[in-house]
């Protein structure tokens, strides 16, 4: 078992010719991942890699193959739409990893997404692997390792790096998820936590966060409220000064809210075991599970 | 990317809204002239991106046009939190009969553009957010129907009773969602939203801070960038493509994405030391990128260490290793490298590493440690 990505993953790639999209979606195929269909407009009726049919449209790819599950790596200027097609051709699932999509859009691509009942992880994410079933993004393969602990996360390589000091001492994951660093996004640390609390083969959650908005605030509440499986948090950007934006479009300390000190205040009120480094993750969990 | 006022007001003056005439000065005389043909009495303000300007000396009254070229040489060339101030703006010192706030912002929680208003204006709407939040009145806009008119006319009603003031600030607010779409703004604001004796409704001063991910499709907004008024390295990453911040420690940090980058420099203080900045170099693969980010921070006077941590899925540790061989050729380090390289292609990067004379190892907590002690021993 797993989350949101696994076993029944079918997916495909939109933008599986451009320079990413080829990179990521040969990753996915030797990890294991059913890439059933490829969609590149003009490019219908070729293969990829002689093996993964190219279609010009996402609704021809679902009729065809029976897709579930699109992922998105087109630039950030065609996204939104790439979104609108993946929901509008009835995958349950679109995993958006492009970064630099402008927010005015996603004010219009959420609401639509969410009347049509498909979820969307990301945008601006590194995606969700679920170590020996799936991968659907770009979180390395090689470090992930099959297990029991489930990882939420708002970043990409800071993700990894806690994954692999998990996998190196033996603790396996169900499903890693990053939900991405942008101010909106599709799927937050609540749906991950409620998927995880959920779902039998995990047995304790590692949640990422960072400064910037309130969604680890109200995460710590639901932990309380709804939550019986253990759970470590960490939060980045202690040392960020407010009103800059560090990297991410979403991690950023407006006036004095969004602070990591009112983060980890919240998560420690919840029961949560909060990290003071990457490497507290191990012995943390150890404890726990 | 911050707008400065005057680039603001001109926004909303091209959608219609109500601003009173102003010009831009850089010079003592310029002003002199502005206040000339405004006529009676004006006001200097700074034009940099920073709030709190008046409370800085950096907005004064003038009476005549003599004045207003005393004042402006007063405020021209001050420093407003760090910024230099290269430019004035010279507005008529308008008579005022009430100040209200009007702003659309990008709401995090409710995923949509929410306007806001308050009676409370003139001060900084955070301050007003945190001592009579009653004062404020939030309107989430559905970006498919845009602000209907019977929307603006209910929050005007929460500012004015007078029905011709109601309306016009009715129509303000529609013509500002407007500017803010058009600008591809993620804030846009009028504070204050003034009346006259006259019973006319106009913006005295505005903001608009911009998505940077709309530039691309936005020239005209993008060509408003005023590079003089951000850190010169700033300016240098950011046209190399790379997400940098300045900070005032001494242990230089390069890591690849944003939230490791943040996650090392508190590491650096959780082991007694001071970052010098924040510096993403992003997840390519490419050895220039690495050169230019090395650069920035080797030419900062306050760094006393360098620390390297890379985590390589997408980013190959053998090419951030290439960077770092180019990067010291050119620029003759005199500072101390500590290097943590782990992931894709670690074992060729150790390989290219030690032909060059460095060392580097895998563990984050340790080469944190190092380089913090190494900066401690330099100071």
């Amino acid at each position: 078992m797993s989350v949101f990505v696994g076993r029944d993953t079918r997916l495909v790639v939109q933008g599986i010719t451009g320079r990413d999209g080829s990179f990521h979606a040969g990753q996915m195929l030797e990890y294991g991942t059913a890439v059933v269909a490829g969609v590149t407009p003009g490019k219908g009726g070729q293969k990829f890699e002689n093996k993964v049919p190219i279609f010009d449209t996402v609704a021809d790819a679902v009729s065809a193959t029976g897709a579930n599950t699109s992922v998105i790596y087109v630039p950030a200027r065609f996204a939104a739409d790439a979104m609108f097609e993946a929901s509008d051709a009835g995958v349950s699932l679109v995993v958006c990893i492009t970064e630099g999509v402008p927010v005015l859009d996603m004010t219009r691509v959420l609401p639509y997404l969410k009347e049509r009942s498909t979820r969307l992880i990301g945008p601006n994410c590194p995606g969700a692997i679920s170590p020996g079933c799936a991968k659907v993004g770009i979180i390395p393969g090689q470090i992930c390792r099959e297990g029991h602990i489930g990882v939420v996360s708002r970043s990409g390589t800071l993700t990894y790096e806690i994954i692999h000091q998990l996998s190196r001492t033996g603790l396996g994951q169900s499903t890693c998820v990053g939900i991405g660093g942008d101010p909106l996004i599709g799927t937050n640390f609540i749906d991950c936590l409620s998927a995880f609390e959920a779902d039998p083969d995990t047995q304790a959650v590692v949640m990422i966060g960072e400064i910037g908005g309130t969604d680890e605030q109200n995460a710590a509440q639901f932990v309380s409220q709804s939550m019986k499986k253990p759970v470590v948090g960490f939060i980045a950007g202690q040392t960020a000064p407010p009103g800059r934006r560090m990297g991410h479009a979403g991690a950023i300390i407006s006036g004095s809210s969004g602070t990591a000190a009112e983060k980890m205040q919240s998560f420690a009120a919840a029961g949560i075991a909060v990290m003071q480094r990457p490497s507290d993750v191990v012995p943390l969990l150890k404890d726990r599970v | 990317m911050n707008l400065h006022e005057y680039q603001a007001r001109g926004l909303l003056k091209a959608a219609g809204i109500p601003v009173p005439d102003a010009e831009v000065a850089e010079r003592p005389e310029e002003a002199e002239i502005i206040a000339k043909r405004l006529r009676g009495p004006v006001v200097i303000k700074a034009q940099v991106h920073a709030g709190g300007r008046g409370k800085a000396g950096g907005v004064k009254i003038a009476q005549d046009p003599g004045e207003a070229r005393e004042k402006a040489r007063q405020i021209l060339g001050m420093q407003i939190k760090g910024l230099t101030v290269g430019k004035v703006l010279v507005a008529p010192a308008a008579e005022i009969a009430s100040e209200s706030y009007v702003g659309i912002v990008i709401d995090r929680s409710s995923q949509r553009p929410v306007l806001m208003v308050s009676p409370a204006g003139g001060v900084d709407i955070e301050e007003v957010a945190a001592k009579t939040p009653e004062k404020i009145f939030r309107l989430p806009i559905d970006p498919r129907f845009g602000l209907l008119s019977h929307q603006a006319m209910g929050l005007a009603f929460k500012l004015y009773r007078d029905i011709d003031q109601v309306r016009q600030a009715a129509t303000i607010m529609q013509r500002l969602y407007h500017a803010f779409l058009d600008a591809g703004a993620s804030l846009a604001e009028i504070n204050p939203l003034v009346t006259t004796p006259k019973g006319e409704v106009a913006a005295l001063d505005a903001k608009i801070v911009v998505d940077d991910n709309e530039l691309d499709r936005r020239p005209g907004i993008a060509a408003l960038r005023d590079s003089s008024a951000d850190d010169a390295s700033e300016t240098k990453a950011r046209e190399a493509g790379l997400s940098f911040i300045k900070l005032t420690g001494n242990v230089g940090c390069c890591v690849n994405g944003a939230g490791l980058a943040m996650a090392t420099m508190d590491l650096v203080k959780y082991y007694g030391g001071d970052p010098a900045n924040f510096l993403d170099i992003g997840g390519s693969s490419n050895p220039q990128k690495v050169v230019v980010a090395l650069g920035i921070i080797a030419s900062d006077p306050n760094v006393k260490s360098i620390l390297f941590n890379i985590f390589g899925g997408i980013t190959r540790c053998d090419d951030v290793a290439k960077g770092i061989v180019a990067a010291t050729r050119q620029l003759k380090l005199v500072r101390p490298l500590v290097i943590r390289l782990t992931g894709t292609n670690e074992q060729l990067a150790m390989d290219i590493l030690q032909q060059n004379g460095f060392t580097a190892g895998t563990d984050m907590d340790e080469a944190v440690k190092q380089a913090v002690k190494l900066a401690q021993e330099a100071a």
